[in-house]
């Protein structure tokens, strides 16, 4: 009796915490004319999907965007990521916690310091409001994070495994490529997902390196649609349920990897 | 077992990339804010380089700056009132989902979901909410009889909603540390104070909370790190207004840089190093503890 009521509870609690999901939602479904009724309606009765239609007219551009440089941002960074992460846990060479550490002091540095001197140097080199540079600058937020998961899983992969294929005349790339990395794919697809929720998300790089740009991601389509004033709230909230696709997959796909990656480096193992 | 020198070579040879990395696109962007803090830039200067050097002058300018009272103030109440309660009710969760009952597992995975949408679309979903005349929390609020309150554009409450809305973000990030660290506490401690009668509250103040102070410490300056920089949610839901009432340092930073019509990148890149001189300092603090806790 007390687990069902504990349960009831529960329900209560995160329906209680995802209301504002749910409103967003809800908001997206609305009709202009119903959006300022009093009291506000808790369901969109007489819904209409002209918020969802804008999405598809306006916005299909930016959300293309934000794809590739998710995309690009996981490339870049499983690629830098994965082999230091090998380095440091299997190889520790003479310095290794002198980088770690250094690592670690990079995820503290707060986005807009970052953004305001990579505007300096791309204004100078000229690359301002392209793809590649803001794939590069996003990839300052996950790379560092990347070589800490890397590092603390590869610790756990068993010496025997990479001993074995030493014996079998294997070097430490191909060690790294055909043994290390087929047994790290748990690591990284948590690196993946969250570069890629990371980039995706992104608003600040986004607002300071491509603001001007021909292709915008899908942060700096919301933004706009804010900014202008617009007072089409459903196409607003149309949008953002639309960015939120990405996240609501993730969780549904890969919960224990993102229960993994908010966990790693806060709590020892 | 020690590595010889050729092995040393190899596993630098695996971590160059990323050294390399780190200091083109960490180092150097530091620098280069180091260095816009320490000139006159005007936007012809910067375009083309020739700032006159200026020492300490733009830090001397946003510490006599009215807004740097304020902006410091809301940054430590913003911090403060938002990792008491994300601590607070995260621990509570925590503690509540603990007790493993049915649907328990799939109602945390949904308590995940805040924590995940990007900042962008939950700060606009709050700024809709908190609306003053057709948002859903005024309205909720009429219905028990409470007057409206101009969340957003009055001076007042602006500071209040934006740590309402970080809070809300912030706290499936406790909840799931905190979980994790109570499954690491052992249940024959538990078993063992049941068959000594304690109470469930005992247990909590006798075995959990102490038990838990480690993970605690560390979730609290993770948080205090992670807040200190929040930029987006401010900077989305009010700009840091009405009046600079819900500016912090973050906000600051970035319409002294970016948001005005004419850039001021030297003031602005001094706030931001005042910004990482706090970061690195709870950071190093942070360092510490975990190396201590390792040990």
């Amino acid at each position: 009796m007390t687990r069902l009521l504990r349960t009831v509870a529960g329900v209560v609690l995160t329906a209680f915490m995802l209301f504002p999901v749910y409103w967003m939602i809800n908001v997206s479904f609305t009709r202009d004319r119903d959006m300022r009724a009093d009291p506000p309606h808790l369901f969109p009765v007489n819904g209409t999907l002209e918020g969802y239609r804008a999405v598809l007219d306006q916005q299909l551009p930016y959300l293309g965007t934000s794809l590739l440089v998710g995309l690009g941002t996981v490339a870049l960074t499983v690629t830098l990521a994965a082999p230091a992460g090998y380095a440091l846990a299997k190889l520790r060479p003479v310095g290794g916690g002198v980088l770690s550490f250094v690592l670690l002091i990079a995820q503290m540095i707060p986005g807009i310091i970052m953004a305001m001197g990579f505007y300096a140097i791309y204004l100078n080199l000229g690359v301002l409001n392209s793809i590649p540079g803001l794939i590069l600058a996003d990839s300052t937020i996950a790379v560092p994070f990347g070589v800490l998961i890397f590092t603390a899983f590869m610790s756990g992969i068993p010496e025997e495994l990479m001993q074995a294929a030493v014996v079998d005349g294997a070097g430490r790339l191909r060690t790294f490529w055909s043994v290390v990395l087929p047994v790290s794919r748990n690591s990284i697809v948590t690196v993946s997902l969250f570069a890629f929720l990371w980039a995706w998300s992104d608003f600040i790089f986004a607002s300071t390196l491509d603001g001007g740009g021909d292709h915008q991601p899908i942060t700096l389509g919301i933004y706009q649609y804010i900014g202008n004033n617009n007072q089409q709230w459903n196409a607003i909230m149309a949008t953002a349920v639309v960015a939120s696709v990405p996240a609501t997959i993730l969780l549904v796909l890969a919960q224990r990897y993102v229960a993994a990656g908010v966990t790693a480096g806060a709590v020892k193992d | 077992m020690r590595r010889s020198k050729t092995g040393d070579w190899a596993a630098w040879a695996f971590l160059a990339p990323v050294t390399l990395y780190l200091a083109a696109f960490y180092a150097y962007p530091l620098y280069r804010n180091v260095e816009l803090s320490l000139r006159n830039y005007t936007v012809r200067s910067f375009v083309q380089g020739g700032a006159p050097f200026a020492g300490l002058d733009n830090y001397r300018k946003i510490l006599s700056d009215p807004t740097f009272g304020p902006a410091l103030l809301h940054t430590v109440v913003f911090t403060g009132a938002s990792l008491a309660f994300q601590f607070g009710i995260g621990l509570a969760l925590a503690v509540f989902f603990h007790q493993h009952f049915p649907l328990s597992r799939t109602l945390r995975a949904l308590f995940l979901v805040p924590w995940l949408l990007p900042l962008i679309v939950s700060a606009s979903t709050w700024s809709w909410m908190l609306n003053s005349d057709a948002g859903v929390v005024n309205a909720a609020l009429g219905a028990v009889g409470v007057g409206p309150v101009n969340w957003l554009t009055s001076p007042d409450w602006s500071l209040v909603s934006v740590i309402i809305a970080n809070i809300w973000i912030g706290i499936p990030f406790n909840l799931v540390v905190l979980y994790s660290g109570l499954q690491a506490i052992p249940t024959t401690m538990y078993e063992a104070a049941s068959l000594d009668g304690a109470t469930g509250w005992q247990r909590f103040w006798r075995i959990t909370f102490p038990l838990l102070r480690p993970v605690s410490a560390i979730t609290l300056l993770l948080g205090l790190i992670y807040t200190l920089k929040v930029f987006d949610i401010i900077w989305i839901m009010t700009r840091g207004g009405p009046t600079d009432s819900s500016t912090t340092f973050a906000t600051w930073s970035y319409r002294l840089g970016f948001g005005n019509l004419l850039p001021s990148f030297g003031p602005g890149a001094a706030v931001g190093n005042l910004l990482i001189v706090m970061a690195l300092v709870f950071g190093l603090v942070y360092i510490r503890l975990q190396r201590r806790q390792r040990a």
